[in-house]
């Protein structure tokens, strides 16, 4: 018979080291007595044990070990070794059949664990404390039913990174301070923990948060057990709430129906139905406000030109320069356009100019901002600003350039070679626009031919100049 | 925190408690890191129950309970004598930052009366859920309640920033809305959910951020005359159509200030208990709304026993079962069995024929399921599911006989 001690707790490493060990010499479990706590008073029996090699298992056996060394149960050393023997020896899958005694008893105290874990992350409260240098110190206790302080700790330093805290209990205590976890021996219930005014506050809350009418302790029971309620300083309005219950649920019952001691506000009620942006500059002031949906633009970019003219012209979306400036078409495509509307003859002035996405979305390289296309969703979150905008300005024509414009003003994919000329932009609700399609000046820039841009750029001002003419 | 502060937060708390989510699950897990505060698991945690049973996850607060509309069924609309308070954005964030680090919550569930107008309320709410994002580095949960006459732009602003959005259809009928909650329009509901569940959509398959969470809603029970059939129908509607993640159920209750339109009874629990389990049975065991009904009388389900059992017994043809070939979806069916004990059976049946005493490992409900089961050693004597009174042997637990 071999004696195995491991330290007090979940000695998760005392008892790799064993089971290498035992499985290198082929140790039955039925040879083994597991204990506790000090070295057994007869030692070790029978010859020293080498160190053996690792021992290859299932990842689901490995979890389950993980959890269950932490129960209580003086037996669970036995038990996870009996079943890491049978898994060695022919039973890969044993995890698998959930109907076996043994297999049945460990996920039992694999459950137990994990729930006193999680009641763990639930129950614990931090209270406040001042800290001599200025800051503010957290320190909680509490009693878990198992050995489970270091396998909360990941959590409570992952949600609590930023802040610095001390979590006191009978089974061990952990101290994080915003670098470092430390962990240290079992502490004693502290004599008071100072509570700050959010602890009266969060007392309210749990008062006024519940309802008489559903009473129900047994199920409150159920999830939140007696044993949690010392630490938690809301269950001490517990028995007085559950008592008025009754009454105050009578007292619902039997009163009058409310006669209304208010004037009906009719006013009020009329001006909600006034929400929408009432001009143009109210709407770009909402656009100005609101945040990109893909984070990065430095703002906004309204529309430009006069409220009735005749022609607004939708382009894409910002580029790099007209993020910086805050103007629609000033970058190199701009200028392009700018060029080509006055080979048409049209006053760039006296056109409205916008894009159907408001913001610049781009990726870094280095110090350059690469334009990045913004997808079809993107595009369908920027379309009631593009047409309550367009509502405002209520041109006779609508040119959409490139195939994202016509996207936003179709609801549909449009191929913008095929399909270029007139066409009827639908709108929001069917009150829609005449409209045109011509291809995006920044196509123009990118074709690598000199004598191909030229022919596109011919063919893109005789498009303006035949809008022009429909306007 | 003073006195006044806290005195508001008892009456936007008690003026919040009837939506029955506090749901902090779906988020995928992340943290705020050292700057920030906060994280998410996926599961969400409960963070204290109160003596209704009902867990306290996320801080449920209004923004108000000042409200334009005059929906009958609520304690805060505008006709009602209800005491009135209102926070200021920078009070919501402070508080749910103050909570959080207490680890009193998983995070914020806000809602709102409507003030000035459903646009201006909107804002003021994403302003909160923007300001603890980017100003804090909040990476707790955040639920905030749509308000569907809202600006979509406003809705969509509102994606950005929070876990999980929601808007209540409250009624299930049209008709219902129309008498209750003269400002609403089921219509401009469904098409905000929609809108909602394109965006969610769009935003998966694009990778970006946009209420990962996915949506809910909540129903009313009891406060009208709808059957639990048209309740389910429309659960199972909003599933189809909309994606939703959750509908919740919530028995109308009792309300001080009730109106006299619609005079106050106890609340209908065991109906909203029954209607969670249909919806349960809708959505993970491949009950149809037309098969769950058929179980009760005159659309509405019977309250004494569960609707599988319900079920099961107006389809005793189908059973016994035989737990050692059944297929998953007639095993689902057996009442007692949850669907985490079917996945154990269908793996443990790999290994071995399955006994009674297996059973018991396997399952809590082998005493529902006994008369509808057949094991290795088991078969129901003289076809137990042909007895009449198999639906009082189950609904009361048999007591032993003992010798005196």
């Amino acid at each position: 018979m071999r004696t195995i001690t491991l330290r007090e707790g979940a000695d998760l490493d005392g008892f790799r080291r064993a089971v290498r060990r035992l499985a290198a010499t082929r140790t039955a479990p039925e040879a083994v007595l597991w204990s506790v706590g000090a070295p057994s008073l007869f030692g070790d029996e029978g010859p020293a044990l080498e160190d053996g090699a690792p021992v290859l298992l299932p990842q689901a056996v490995g979890q389950l070990i993980e959890t269950v060394v932490c129960h209580g149960d003086p037996e669970r050393y036995a038990l996870l070794y009996r079943l890491v023997w049978r898994v060695l020896n022919g039973e890969r899958a044993l995890l698998d059949q959930h109907a076996d005694p043994l297999v049945h008893r460990l996920e039992r105290l694999d459950k137990a664990v994990r729930r006193d874990i999680h009641k763990m992350h639930a129950f614990l409260r931090f209270r406040a404390l001042p800290d001599p240098d200025g800051g503010e110190r957290y320190v909680a206790w509490f009693e878990p039913d198992h050995h489970i302080v270091e396998a909360v700790a990941a959590f409570f330093v992952d949600r609590f990174e930023s802040m610095v805290w001390t979590i006191l209990t009978p089974k061990g205590s952990l101290h994080w301070d915003r670098h470092r976890l430390m962990t240290g021996p079992p502490a004693e219930r502290p004599d008071s923990l100072t509570d700050d005014r959010f602890a009266e506050g969060w007392l309210r809350y749990y008062e006024s948060t519940f309802n008489p009418a559903r009473v129900n302790p047994t199920a409150m029971r159920a999830e939140m057990p007696r044993k949690y309620w010392a630490n938690m300083p809301e269950t001490a309005a517990i028995p007085a709430m559950v008592r008025a219950a009754p009454a105050r649920v009578q007292a619902m019952l039997e009163a009058e129906a409310a006669i209304p001691r208010r004037r009906m506000p009719e006013k009020a009620v009329a001006a909600m139905a006034r929400q929408a942006p009432e001009s143009l500059a109210e709407l770009n002031r909402l656009i100005q406000r609101s945040e990109p949906l893909v984070p990065g633009a430095t703002q906004a970019v309204p529309g430009e030109g006069p409220e009735g003219a005749a022609i607004a012209i939708v382009g894409e979306q910002p580029g790099d320069q007209e993020d910086r400036e805050g103007r629609p078409f000033v970058g190199p495509a701009g200028q392009l356009l700018t060029a080509a509307l006055e080979e048409a003859g049209i006053d760039r002035g006296g056109v409205y100019l916008t894009n159907a996405v408001k913001h610049f979305k781009f990726v870094q390289r280095g110090k350059r901002r690469i334009h990045q296309s913004p997808t079809a969703g993107e595009v369908k979150h920027y379309r009631w600003w593009l047409m309550t905008e367009l509502g405002f300005v209520r041109p006779r024509l609508v040119v959409a350039l490139g195939a994202t414009a016509a996207l936003a003003l179709t609801g549909r994919p449009v191929s913008v070679l095929r399909e270029r000329g007139p066409m009827v932009f639908d709108g929001w609700n069917g009150d829609g626009w005449d409209g045109f399609v011509t291809v995006h000046p920044s196509y123009l820039l990118r074709l690598p031919e000199e004598e191909e841009r030229r022919r596109a750029q011919a063919e893109f001002v005789a498009d303006l100049r035949r809008a022009a003419t429909l306007a | 925190m003073d006195d006044a502060l806290i005195e508001k937060l008892g009456i936007l708390a008690d003026a919040a408690k009837y939506d029955a989510s506090c749901a902090s699950s779906g988020a995928k897990p992340r943290s705020g890191g050292k700057e920030g505060l906060g994280s998410t698991t996926g599961a969400g945690i409960c963070h204290a129950y109160t003596p209704d049973g009902r867990c306290v996850s996320l801080l449920k607060i209004l923004l108000t309970n000042h409200c334009l509309f005059d929906c009958v069924y609520c304690i805060n609309r505008r006709s009602s004598n209800v005491r009135r308070a209102r926070f200021t954005v920078a009070e919501v964030v402070d508080l749910t930052l103050g909570f959080y680090k207490r680890n009193c919550i998983e995070g914020l569930f806000l809602s709102s009366g409507i003030i000035r107008s459903p646009d201006h309320t909107m804002e003021q709410m994403m302003l909160v859920a923007r300001t603890l994002r980017r100003d804090h580095g909040f990476a707790g949960y955040i639920h905030l309640k749509t308000i569907p006459e809202a600006s979509p732009w406003l809705i969509e602003q509102a994606g950005l920033w929070a876990d999980r959005l929601s808007i209540n259809l409250e009624l299930p009928t049209d008709h219902s809305l129309k008498a209750f909650a003269p400002e609403k329009n089921g219509g401009t509901i469904k098409a905000v959910m929609g809108q909602v569940n394109e965006r969610i959509v769009e935003a998966k398959e694009e990778r970006r951020r946009f209420s990962p969470a996915g949506q809910s809603t909540q129903l009313i029970v009891g406060a009208d005359d709808a059957t639990d059939r048209s309740v389910l129908e429309t659960s199972g509607t909003l599933y189809q159509r909309y994606g939703l993640r959750r509908v919740y159920y919530s028995a109308f209750s009792p309300i001080p200030e009730a109106s006299s339109v619609l005079p106050v009874k106890p609340p209908p629990l065991q109906r909203e208990n029954r209607l969670y389990q249909a919806d349960w049975l809708l959505r993970y065991y491949g009950f149809t709304v037309e098969e769950i009904a058929s179980g009760g009388e005159g659309g509405m389900l019977d309250l004494g026993i569960d609707p599988k059992l319900a079920w099961a017994l107006k389809n005793r043809e189908r059973f016994p079962v035989d737990v050692n070939r059944a297929d998953r979806e007639m095993l689902l069916r057996v009442p007692g069995l949850g669907a985490r004990a079917v996945d154990k059976i269908l793996s443990a049946r790999r290994h071995t024929r399955l006994r009674m005493e297996d059973l018991g490992r396997l399952s809590n409900g082998l005493r529902r399921a006994r008369p509808f089961l057949i094991a290795a050693n088991y078969h129901p004597v003289g076809g137990l599911t042909d007895r009449l009174d198999l639906r009082q042997r189950l609904v009361t637990p048999s007591s032993q006989l003992s010798l005196f």
